[in-house]
């Protein structure tokens, strides 16, 4: 298939997505005439009309809120959040409604809803704009987390969070939104982690924006003799480790990549998950190369925040030291 | 007349447009005293049928809209608000002896709740907030089924799309967004503005004085507003939300708030079932036809705690009480079936009998209610399986069976 943009990817499959069910339904802040601020929704609204794409009150409860309401009639609804730090308004009706109307209703009520969340930093912009608030998610019983790092990824897993019938929190890494990739012709399956590149002497688990950061990374360690195996979680809830164990027990060192703060984080749980499952493979402790347990910094300096192909390699050479 | 009938872009004659700042009046020096010294909201503006003595209230714009409640009609709103009534206390009974955790009791509020309910067509959906015991019974769910989200058995046992009753949402004010949503499905899908002989649809949504507050039920004035959501906003101001009174909520009576979103809102006496019914009824026609969202404010009282585990003598006096049980819901329909009606003494026994056997029902079927196994806890999270859950699931399950667990069990 063609050689698109992530955003273009994720156009089509949006656009794909209306095409084959009446019931999707297109929510969210300037998604329309604009064509949303990353023009993920370029177009659609000109082609399937303000009933099916609708530019929303400025209301991110509201978004989610009325897509709870609307999947109970019937509709898939697929909410757009414009940036990562303005999804805490809804994080009411997320956690209080979305993921639990399925358990509250003993399985009557479905939601299948898909909230759509631009995250990572990276892009020098300004504060709440840079957030990776997906470990907060990953942390509600009821919610499907998911971060996609490719353009092919980031369309098929699109489709079929929209064909899922649980609430997907889809998290997009928004600097990575221009990079362009091939969109395979077939999907992988959703709510699996995938090798990204095969490798024996450690293991690097990441996702979203780190999957590029890992890859190079493991490029740039080649000539020093490391052969780094790099693990694309994909899924973040529910987490799909046999890739991750079955990599660590041939490697035995593990480090985890994420630009979320580490403290009670995906990554955390990463951890404690392998150590359970690979104790005995293990030649190290699992380390982790996160941000910083702060609030996003000014962008000035986000490059010291943000884990890179130096902080990625340096906690590599620290495992094989071990 | 309280209805504020102007809509955005077409202000009523006599109010005009907004003047510039500089001539705007100034401000209401009632509203600007320390909220101590307001004087409380009075109820005034409120549209009434029956008047607490039991007399018929002409009423130009709103007596039609009843005029086919004849005796057995009336009669039957009657016996609605006294099983509603019987079941508030039963199930408040049940739980001081300890058979149900917490219970959240209507009472005073049988009018407002069975006004409403019994305005609704099937076709309708209603969204409650955990207090619409009354307008459960109206959609015809049997008050048995109310009593495992408080005995800790299920969170709502009732089919939410079959019986159009939403499961109670007890964080405050969330359910008014799912029902702008719902209502704008309904819109979407053609089932607003058909004419008459159509199957057209609208949406209630139950919320208290409370909530008014909360940000949810502002966006879903504003979200209905936008999307001429065919959604009736019905709060019930029942004067206290736990112990805060209402003058912590508001400078303006509530039903005007709505103004300002550009909808009609209007006040109605929240004790009267017959104007609860009629205003109810004209709101649901104006949503389904495709002129709604409206604000409904049902102005009532809430005549017992919060909760059972509220001790509202710590925040308001017994005259307030007082006063208001002279406004009874139920007495003075009773008295208008009497006087006006010529209803005799055995109709008032015959439910006086229903009402004692629905309750010794409650109580049996609460007793019987039965409790889930531990399997519950991972059932229904997802509706694809989540591999991890799957496991920890499996591993509990195991636990329990093992002479750990069982060991555990016996000591």
């Amino acid at each position: 298939m063609a050689v698109v943009t992530m955003t273009k990817a994720l156009n089509d499959a949006l656009r794909a997505a209306l095409e084959h069910d009446p019931k999707v339904l297109i929510l969210g802040e300037d998604i329309g005439r604009l064509g949303g601020v990353f023009r993920v929704t370029d177009g659609l609204q000109k082609d399937f009309g303000e009933k099916r794409v609708l530019d929303t009150p400025l209301a991110e409860s509201g978004i989610v809120g009325a897509a709870v309401g609307l999947a109970m009639r019937g509709f898939r609804p697929v909410c757009e959040i414009q940036f990562d730090g303005f999804v805490y308004p809804a994080f009411d009706q997320i956690s209080s409604q979305l993921a639990k109307l399925h358990y509250r209703s003993q399985g009557r009520l479905r939601m299948p809803v898909v909230v759509r969340v631009p995250f990572g930093g990276g892009i020098g912009a300004v504060e709440h704009h840079s957030e990776s608030p997906e470990s907060l998610f990953a942390h509600v019983p009821g919610l499907k987390v998911v971060a996609c790092a490719s353009p092919s990824d980031a369309h098929w897993m699109l489709r079929q969070a929209i064909a899922c019938d649980d609430p997907v929190m889809f998290f997009e890494p928004k600097r990575r939104y221009w990079e362009k990739g091939e969109v395979a012709a077939d999907p992988e399956p959703l709510f699996a982690s995938r090798v990204a590149r095969t490798g024996s002497t450690a293991t690097l688990a990441c996702y979203g924006p780190m999957v590029k950061t890992c890859l190079d990374a493991a490029a740039a360690a080649e000539p020093d003799g490391h052969d780094l195996e790099v693990i694309d979680l994909r899924t973040l809830s529910p987490l799909d480790l046999g890739p991750v164990f079955e990599s660590v027990r041939r490697t035995g060192r593990l480090v985890v990549v994420s630009e979320a703060p580490s403290e009670v984080s995906v990554a955390a749980e990463v951890a404690a998950r392998v150590q359970e499952e690979c104790f005995h493979s293990l030649e190290a402790p699992v380390l982790r190369v996160t941000g910083f347990n702060t609030p996003y910094p000014p962008s000035r300096v986000e490059d010291y925040f943000l884990p890179d192909l130096d902080r990625v390699l340096d906690a590599v050479d620290r495992a094989m030291a071990w | 007349m309280s209805v504020h009938s102007d809509r955005s872009g077409h202000d009523a004659p006599g109010q005009g447009a907004s003047p510039p700042v500089a001539e705007a009046p100034a401000p209401d020096l009632a509203a600007t005293q320390p909220r101590a010294e307001r004087s409380p909201d009075d109820g005034a503006g409120l549209v009434q049928l029956l008047n607490p003595e039991g007399e018929r209230v002409p009423d130009a714009r709103f007596g039609d809209l009843v005029a086919d409640v004849d005796t057995d009609a009336l009669a039957g709103l009657y016996r609605d608000m006294a099983l509603v009534r019987r079941v508030d206390r039963e199930a408040t009974t049940l739980q001081r002896q300890g058979e149900l955790g917490l219970w959240a009791p209507l009472l005073g509020q049988e009018a407002a709740q069975v006004g409403a309910g019994r305005a609704l067509a099937v076709r309708d959906m209603a969204f409650p907030s955990y207090r619409e015991h009354g307008v459960a019974w109206c959609r015809g769910i049997d008050p048995t089924a109310l009593l495992g989200l408080f005995r800790g058995t299920d969170n709502g046992s009732w089919d939410p799309l079959a019986t159009r009753f939403h499961l109670y949402t007890i964080v405050i004010g969330n359910q008014c967004l799912n029902a702008v949503g719902y209502a704008m499905g309904q819109r979407f899908e053609g089932r607003v503005g058909g004419g008459p002989a159509s199957a057209d649809e609208a949406t209630m949504c139950f919320f208290g004085d409370g909530a008014t507050s909360q940000g949810d039920v502002h966006e879903a004035f504003v979200w209905a507003a936008v999307y001429d959501a065919p959604v009736v906003f019905y709060c019930q101001n029942n004067q206290w939300a736990i112990s805060a009174p209402t003058a912590q909520q508001t400078r303006v009576p509530l039903y005007r708030r709505a103004h300002g979103y550009g909808f009609p809102g209007i006040r109605v006496d929240g004790n009267d079932v017959l104007a609860c019914l009629a205003v109810s009824r004209w709101a649901l026609d104006e949503c389904r036809s495709g002129n709604g969202p409206v604000l409904i404010e049902a102005f009532t009282y809430r005549m017992d705690a919060h909760t059972t585990s509220d001790d509202p003598t710590r925040y308001r006096l017994t005259g307030e009480l007082e006063v208001w049980k002279l406004r009874d819901p139920l007495e003075r329909v009773r008295v208008h079936l009497v006087r006006s009606h010529g209803l005799g003494q055995e109709y008032f026994d015959g439910v006086e009998a229903e009402a004692d056997a629905l309750a010794a029902r409650l109580r049996a079927a609460c007793l019987d209610l039965p409790t889930p196994g531990p399997e519950r806890i991972f059932s229904d999270v997802y509706v694809e399986p989540s591999p991890p859950l799957e496991a920890e699931r499996e591993a509990f399950l195991a636990y329990l069976g093992s002479s750990d667990s069982l060991e555990k069990a016996g000591e």
